[in-house]
């Protein structure tokens, strides 16, 4: 099954390389992984989607946990969360095109952040789901450069993933 | 920048100045040059107003350059022996040892000796072993001891030094990065940019070592960090906290509740020991189970000592090489409690086949190794000496102790397997038989021995046939099963027990992976046995090959051997060659009087001889090879 997982880690040199490590290490499967800083400068959040078996989500969890610069983790998979991808996504915009594009992009709620007679940049933001409708949405041979950023995720309700 | 520090907890050391508005630190922070105050407050190699932690406030009690910091915080954390080998990026630090004696260097003649030997005394001791090597080569030559420690859990603290940070990255000489090297064998590591960072990097590289799960922690130090013209304030951590760290120090009270439950509903039980019981200081607290329960008891190779040998309720090991009884008996188990073990599958075997009629408990402090190979029923993650202290309680207090009739007939049953005798082998063979040469190691010492091993069919015959009484008497390699690993690690632990017989049991193969310490021995006297079953092969590849490459010895035969007792000799110790059964005992008992002399005993066995029982990789328990004349049924 697909898991999202949350990880607050230490905003220490290496801390990126020891979770990527692990993954290549031990063999388990990533589908992106993204990390920034969080508004408290010692911590980084990082989101990481994965595949694999009950069994083996648990001890990616528990790997991950036994880092030294894992603060806290959390599946978001477990509980009611939401979950965001954003999409830059650069299309072939001729003539006879752009109606056709400017309607999907109505439909999607996307924005069209970049225009040149022949191209435009559009922006979206949703699940990695909607993203990939869209993407089958685009006409054959459309597109030019697709730039996603893997999702990151948030539970629903008022608890946090803090220290 | 000065706000950050408020928040960073510096608060009592800043005060605000007049305007009532703006913290100031107070005392003035006062970096010290040549001893003498430096205007231009550079540290750890940045140019710039330095504001800093709070020790840089502190009164100038102590100031210490980097090296001296390193040389200090081994000296505060009751550090006996480093052993190390030097190189550019710590010739600082070295001139800092050299103006010292509270902490000993032990000079080896290889890096990765020194990652062994501070694992030896780790072993032996039960405290952290501490090695210290030089950048680039230094720590490439340490991975393989630092690998070795890692898997099998030891606590070890490896110093290393690195090119200064300025020119990091710029593959300057010897530069590699170690941390990015060590990273997947090492339970952490870090690397110090700046020397106010040292000390405290230093006291968490301890904790983190010693604590939870051992295991070996790296400090890569830059040499400009250890600098001796920049001298810092030093203030030494005792007491430390990571939020990032806490590992577990008490088991699930409601866990060990049902633990007992299952436990005295036993039919047919096994308790399942492993490394640890050891690395937990829990031998006193399993001893005390097993004679409350009276059940059986076997264990892992990194177990052996933690419950004595000796005792009728130990099977003997269990596993690829363990006992038919231990195997047999796990099989068979209806509940079975594993104690600081980790499923490796040298004891599982093929997991679809393991245990099958078992409830499983299984106690480590380690939740990643719970239900990591084998799905357990009832974990308990907790230190294993707080774990079984509270089982004991639980189990004293309840009302009905175990299933004494069940337990009959299950002891009946193991001793009917036990009779089998397994472990039985050729005693009128005209040539030494291995197993020989360790029941007379037995006999000679008493069991009285600190027993070091390399890697091989030597290593099992130890693990079979000299019965440990205590924990940590038997070092050896075996999640990593480094050849190389016996001589050094012997070193290790003559060190820590000057007085005790220390002896290591080795293959001509192995023993030539380390041999240059021969004169890190004779520069320090340590007066280790060396007790070499010389079978002219190495005999534990000849034993796969026979049995599953149709006796196509591809170079496992150790042609060009040299004369052991000359090039012992050459490094001025004592070497004996053994070949006749009837010399053997005369000849250990000659070499164990020699008591400060080391003494290379080469014994020449029978080399075509196998390890048995053996579980073929990938089957079963139940599905153990006898020797040869004594198949199973
Ligand atoms: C040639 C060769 C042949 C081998 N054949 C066999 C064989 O036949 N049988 C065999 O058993 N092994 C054999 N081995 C060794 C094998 O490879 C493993 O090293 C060994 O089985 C692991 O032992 P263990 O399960 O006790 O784990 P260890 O590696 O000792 O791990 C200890 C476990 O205890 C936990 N722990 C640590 N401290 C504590 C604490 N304070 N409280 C609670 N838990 C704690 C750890 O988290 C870990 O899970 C062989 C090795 C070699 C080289
Ligand atoms: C560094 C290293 N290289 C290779 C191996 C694989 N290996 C395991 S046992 C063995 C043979 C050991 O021979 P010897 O030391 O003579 O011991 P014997 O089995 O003959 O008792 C080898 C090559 C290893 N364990 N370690
Ligand atoms: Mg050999």
């Amino acid at each position: 099954m697909r898991h999202i997982i949350s990880v607050l880690l230490e905003n220490e040199a290496g801390a990126l390389s020891r979770v990527a490590g692990l993954f290549s290490a031990r063999g388990y499967n990533i589908e992106s992984l993204t990390v920034a800083p969080t508004d408290d400068p010692t911590l980084s959040r990082m989101t990481l989607v994965t595949i694999g078996s009950e069994e083996i989500i648990e001890q990616i969890k528990k790997q991950l946990n036994k880092l030294i610069d894992t603060v806290k983790l959390l599946d978001l998979t477990e509980g009611r969360h939401i979950e965001r991808e954003m999409m830059l996504i650069k299309v072939r915009a001729a003539k006879e095109d752009r109606e056709e594009l400017k309607r999907l992009t109505e439909i999607f709620r996307a924005k069209i952040i970049d225009v040149t007679a022949t191209s435009f940049v559009i922006e979206l933001t949703g699940t990695s789901q909607k993203i990939d409708a869209f993407i089958q949405a685009v006409p054959e041979g459309l597109i030019v450069e697709v730039v996603r950023s893997g999702p990151i995720g948030i539970a629903r309700g008022e608890k946090g993933l803090t220290l | 920048m000065r706000l950050s520090f408020i928040t960073r907890g510096s608060a009592p050391f800043l005060v605000l100045d007049q305007t009532g508005r703006n913290p100031v630190a107070f005392p003035p922070f006062q970096p010290v040059l040549n001893g003498r105050p430096d205007p231009h407050a550079c540290v750890g190699g940045r140019r710039g107003p330095c504001l800093g932690r709070r020790d840089r406030w502190r009164s100038p009690e102590l100031e210490l350059s980097g090296a001296e910091i390193i040389v200090q915080a081994l000296i505060d954390e009751g550090v006996e022996y480093v052993f190390g080998y030097p190189g550019g990026a710590v010739l600082h630090t070295y001139d800092a040892l050299f103006k010292q004696d509270k902490v000993k260097h032990i000079l080896v003649r290889h890096e990765q000796a020194a990652t062994h030997g501070a694992d030896g005394y780790a072993r032996a001791t039960g405290r952290c072993g501490v090695a210290l090597v030089t950048s680039g080569p230094g720590a490439t030559n340490a991975i393989t001891g630092i690998a070795t420690a890692y898997m099998d859990s030891i606590p070890m603290v490896i110093l290393s030094g690195q090119v200064p940070t300025p020119v990091i990255g710029s593959d300057a000489f010897q530069e590699v990065d170690t941390v990015g090297i060590s990273r997947p064998c090492v339970k952490h590591n870090f690397l110090v940019r700046d020397v106010h960072d040292l000390a405290l990097t230093i006291r968490k590289a301890f904790y983190i070592a010693t604590s939870g799960r051992p295991g070996p922690v790296l400090v890569d130090i830059p040499k400009d960090v250890t600098d001796p013209n920049i001298k810092i304030p030093y203030h030494y951590p005792k007491e430390i906290k990571l939020r990032s760290y806490n590992p577990a120090t008490k088991g699930h009270p409601g866990q060990i509740r049902k633990a007992v439950d299952v436990l005295l509903q036993a039919k047919r039980p096994v308790i399942y020991t492993g490394g640890g019981v050891i690395l937990g200081e829990a031998a006193k607290a399993l001893r005390e189970l097993v004679d409350l329960l009276g059940y059986p008891i076997t264990s892992t190779l990194m177990g052996l000592g933690a419950f004595p040998m000796t005792d009728p309720r130990f099977l003997g090991m269990l596993g690829m090489h363990g006992t038919y009884e231990a195997n047999m008996a796990m099989h068979e188990t209806d509940v079975l409690i594993a104690i600081g073990a980790r499923f490796d599958d040298r004891v599982t075997g093929k997991i679809e086949l393991f245990c099958p009629h078992a409830t499983i408990i299984h106690i480590d402090v380690d939740p990643s190794s719970i239900s990591k190979n084998v799905r357990v029923d009832v974990p308990i993650v907790g230190p294993v000496g707080n774990v079984l202290a509270d089982m004991v309680r639980l189990i004293r207090e309840a009302k009905a102790g175990p299933d004494q009739a069940a337990l009959q007939e299950w002891w009946r049953q193991i001793e009917a397997w036990r009779g089998r005798q397994c472990l039985a082998y050729d005693r009128n063979s005209p040539l030494i038989k291995p197993q020989f040469a360790v029941e007379t190691l037995y006999q000679v010492t008493g069991g009285d021995l600190y027993l070091t091993s390399d890697v091989g069919q030597h290593q099992m015959f130890a693990a079979q046939f000299y019965p440990f009484d205590e924990p940590r008497r038997w070092i050896n390699s075996g999640g990593l099963g480094t050849m190389g690993f016996g001589l050094p690690a012997a070193m290790g632990v003559q060190l820590a027990f000057p007085e005790a017989s220390v002896a290591c049991i080795s293959g001509e193969a192995s023993i030539l992976m380390c041999i240059q310490e021969l004169a890190t021995c004779k520069q320090y006297d340590l007066p280790v046995k060396i007790i070499l079953l010389n079978n002219g092969y190495m005999g534990m590849v000849r034993q796969w090959q026979e049995f599953f490459y149709e006796s196509r010895y591809a170079h496992s035969y150790v042609d060009a051997l040299p004369d052991f007792v000359k090039l012992t000799e050459s490094f001025g110790h004592v070497g004996m060659r053994v070949d006749q059964p009837g010399d053997l005992e005369g000849a250990m008992r000659e070499a164990f009087a020699m008591k400060d002399r080391l003494v290379f005993l080469d014994i020449v066995v029978d080399p075509a001889e196998n390890v048995y029982p053996m579980i073929e990789a990938g089957k079963g328990h139940h599905e153990m090879h006898l020797s040869p004349e004594r198949e199973l049924a």
